[in-house]
């Protein structure tokens, strides 16, 4: 790496992503995008399927180069996939484990799993765990290196709908806990709109609006402001009128 | 291993299924254990695969015997089971079969080990690194081409008629197919699964030994089948061609004096190393692969 100023860090916390651009042969993905996420943020990031969520996460995760502008965030970060990733020949703590090291690690992967209500199931395998008790596995997998920034593509999209909202609780216990910066990627508005600090959407390769969401958790659930914000975010992926 | 055969479902037809001939068939699953256990059942069932895979072996063994006995096949052709075990018996206390056994089990050992350990090192090595799959793949492949006993004749010139070539025809027979099954093996495992590992911070050496060594499980065991296979296989040509001792001594000297008993001896020796090898290498499948989901047949 060249030490020349843009590869300096700039800010202290956070992510900050600049006019990055990323193409695959001649479609443009991500044009010249703009982005920011601040420390202790949760930020949704919606779309409609192959509209570039998940190439931005990856250019976050440090999976993928940009082809222009400027990704910088913390080095220590984390990410849960859609699918859980687990390793099918590790037990649960084992998967926990993976990437930590010293002589706590074990007792630091069994708080995080009691965390997310699995305690009693470290010496389960993978192949025993339901769908919603592997994500959160892959979940206590991203929050026991206690990361500045987790990134979570589309975490939830494969489980069923009630344990989906199980997991929303979960995620928000979790974020008392875990100081840190969350993007996750989705394209259901619900899900948005009951976790959000902020709500992006994408369009054409950029940010195209964002909203502050700063409703009380019963608000989220049912009001007013929920069902406008609703209408404005499906407005925002051109499906208005459609619901 | 003992299977355990699930009967077809039972159906219990409607009242009316009989009566009414255009009713829509229906079906009714009840617990296997719902269903009436008459005796003759039982007995079906206990009848039907009463030694799980040797049931077939076992059955031809019996029907041999009785040929034999009978006087269908000649003795030297094929005599009866029971007098190869009586012939087996009568080659240890004379004091032969034992030490011929130990020398050629003595170089399947040292063959097998050879060419493991080439096998192991090379096909990590060359899955691990590119610059180790440039270094020894070809190689590999070329020599995979080569009939395992098209090399005995080059081997004898090179190496002469003693150990090395029968060891070495061994550990070639041994070290090919694990180098393969290994490479192929490292480099089928799951590229997500990898690239999550490298997410979580997991370094090179936690990569290798959580993820790539046991992703690569299943395909060394495969090679290790193989190569326990192909290892016999060459102790067989070996002896065979050229040896003072050994059980391909002992078939080749049981043929010149149209000892059939003592041919099928040898035979029946080589069979049961090559099961003892698969058993060994089911033991270490059901050791180490307990994670994965395995097809059970009914």
């Amino acid at each position: 790496m060249s030490s020349t100023i843009t590869t300096e860090p700039r800010r202290r916390t956070g992510v900050v992503v600049e006019q990055v651009v990323r193409q695959f042969g001649d479609r443009r993905v991500l044009d010249r995008l703009d982005l920011t996420i601040e420390e202790e943020e949760l930020v949704i990031l919606l779309g409609p399927s192959g509209c570039g969520k998940s190439t931005l996460l990856r250019l976050l995760a440090g999976l993928d180069r940009p082809d222009g502008g400027r990704v910088e965030v913390p080095a220590r970060r984390a990410i849960v996939f859609q699918a859980d990733r687990l390793l099918p020949w590790q037990r649960v703590l084992r998967n926990v484990t993976l990437g930590l090291h010293g002589p706590d690690a074990d007792q630091r992967a069994r708080e995080v799993l009691a965390e997310v209500g699995l305690s009693g199931r470290e010496k389960a395998w993978p192949k025993e765990l339901s769908g919603g008790e592997a994500q959160r596995v892959s979940l206590a997998r991203a929050l026991v290196s206690e990361p500045e920034l987790v990134l979570l593509d589309e975490p939830f999209a494969a489980l069923d709908a009630i344990t989906r909202l199980r997991m929303h609780d979960l995620v928000r216990a979790l974020r008392s806990k875990h100081h840190a910066a969350m993007l996750l990627v989705t394209h259901d508005v619900d899900e948005a709109i009951a976790l959000a600090d902020r709500i992006v959407v994408m369009s054409n390769g950029r940010i195209g609006s964002a909203h502050t969401v700063s409703l009380t958790a019963a608000d989220r659930e049912a009001s007013v402001a929920r069902e406008e914000l609703r209408a404005r975010l499906l407005d925002d992926l051109g499906l208005a009128g459609q619901h | 291993m003992t299977e355990i055969r699930i009967p077809a479902p039972a159906v219990v037809k409607g009242p009316d299924a009989e009566t009414t001939t255009n009713a829509p068939e229906r079906e009714v699953f009840l617990p296997v254990d719902a269903r009436r256990r008459t005796p003759l059942r039982t007995l079906r069932e206990r009848l039907r695969w009463p030694l799980g895979i040797y049931t077939t072996p076992v059955a031809i063994l019996v029907v041999w015997e009785i040929l034999a006995r009978a006087g269908v096949v000649s003795k030297t052709y094929a005599p009866a089971p029971t007098s190869i075990v009586k012939s087996a018996v009568d080659l240890w206390q004379q004091g032969v079969l034992g030490p011929d056994l130990a020398i050629s089990l003595q170089r399947a050992g040292i063959g097998l080990a050879i060419g493991l350990t080439v096998g192991v090192v090379t096909g990590v090595l060359g899955g691990l690194l590119r610059s180790g799959e440039y270094l020894f793949n070809g190689l590999v492949q070329v020599l995979n081409t080569i009939p395992l006993l098209a090399v005995l004749p080059l081997m004898i010139v090179w190496f002469g008629i003693d150990e090395l070539t029968k060891v070495l025809l061994i550990s070639f027979g041994a070290g090919v197919p694990m180098y393969l099954n290994l490479f192929a093996a490292i480099r089928g495992v799951d590229q997500r699964l990898i690239e999550m590992a490298r997410t979580t911070g997991a370094g090179t050496w936690r990569l290798v030994t959580r993820v790539l060594v046991p992703g690569a499980l299943p395909g060394f065991l495969v090679g290790l089948r193989f190569s326990l296979a192909y290892s016999v296989l060459g102790l067989v040509a070996a002896e065979t061609v050229n040896a003072d001792k050994g059980l391909g001594f002992l078939i080749t000297q049981g043929q010149t004096y149209l000892q059939t008993n003592q041919v099928f001896v040898g035979l029946v020796i080589y069979s049961l190393l090559g099961l003892l090898a698969d058993q060994f290498v089911r033991a270490l499948e059901r050791v180490l692969l307990r994670w994965r989901p395995s097809y059970e047949a009914s």
